[in-house]
């Protein structure tokens, strides 16, 4: 373990972490615009992994993921990063301004506070410090999936799981 | 075919600019080049690879170092992609004769007769300082590769 988060793929303390304390770390570099980091965040959550989320918001995509990227930010500062994300993953036609309101709202989160936070220094601070980390990563696209033995740009399906599960016990 | 090795010079090249114009191995002194080889424009795989490269811009700028892309679709597809995928690295075409400067510099796929996924980094002498063929053509490098090759030029 790294508790100090050194390592590329090392769960920092302050990272986006769900999923079983004790499974093997996947932290997943992502875009929640980018279809195929929807499909593996949706198949992660489900899975026996200690899952971290962690942006990769590439400017060349245009405005919408650095929003999207905030939005979560400001979610997690209500404890709702996880809430917020599993629910902008089930209806992806829904990312525009007025649809992360309405879903702040839903998340009976203070929507004035979301608002100011999803834009302020320290979310945008977070976003691109993540992107640098990504991009020492190894990252070349998203997802950029790190675990402990690199990095993988696929998505993840049960045989994956299972020889990250294997890996581990040896 | 075996990627051009550190420490030779740039043999003769030609490749295709955005303007119709061309570029020679000439136009690679007085600054570092990254070129960057992918298969095809519009594949899903090179779009990727482009945008997080894009990231790399601002870091290159400062090492007086310039990014092209290199592929064999003709100027027009390469600016077609280039526009789609937003970025602004500038794309150099290798389409006629069909890879003539991938093949000189060993950055071509013959089985599938396309260029292959590769880095070349040449420093301002004209001469390749790093280079990289990846394992397979759907096995991107990722900035960090880019970064391994800069620091050979700065060493």
């Amino acid at each position: 373990m790294d508790p100090a988060g050194t390592r590329p793929g090392a769960i920092r303390p302050d990272d986006h972490a769900c999923g079983p304390l004790d499974g093997p770390p996947v932290v997943l570099y992502g875009d929640a615009t980018c279809p195929r980091c929807q499909d593996a965040t949706r198949f992660l959550r489900a899975a026996p992994v200690r899952l971290v989320w962690r942006h990769l918001v590439l400017r060349a995509r245009g405005p919408r993921p650095r929003a999207l990227a905030g939005a979560l930010e400001a979610a997690a500062r209500q404890d709702a990063f996880w809430p917020f994300l599993d629910r902008l993953l089930a209806d992806p036609g829904r990312q525009d301004d007025p649809d992360l309101w309405a879903l702040a709202r839903e998340l009976g989160l203070d929507v004035e506070r979301f608002e100011r936070d999803r834009r302020d220094e320290a979310a945008t601070a977070r976003i691109d410090a993540d992107l640098a980390d990504g991009l020492s990563a190894g990252a070349s696209g998203t997802p950029a999936i790190v675990v402990a033995g690199g990095v993988d740009h696929g998505i993840p399906d049960e045989a994956w799981i299972q020889a990250l599960l294997a890996e581990r016990a040896t | 075919m075996a990627i051009i090795a550190a420490g030779t010079p740039v043999p003769e090249i030609t490749l295709k600019r955005e303007d119709g114009s061309d570029l020679t191995q000439d136009d690679l002194r007085g600054r570092t080049t990254v070129l960057v080889f992918y298969p095809f424009a519009f594949s899903p795989v090179c779009t990727d690879q482009l945008q997080v490269y894009e990231e790399l811009l601002p870091e290159l700028a400062e090492q007086n170092a310039v990014m092209y892309g290199v592929s064999t679709d003709a100027s027009w597809s390469q600016t077609a992609f280039k526009e789609k995928l937003g970025i602004t690295i500038e794309q150099l075409s290798d389409f006629e004769p069909k890879g003539a400067a991938s093949k000189a510099l060993g950055a071509y796929f013959e089985p599938a007769g396309m260029t292959n996924r590769a880095l070349i980094v040449v420093g301002p002498d004209g001469t390749v300082a790093w280079s990289h063929l990846a394992a397979s053509p759907g096995d991107l490098p990722g900035v960090d590769k880019v970064r391994e090759g800069l620091a050979a030029v700065a060493a």
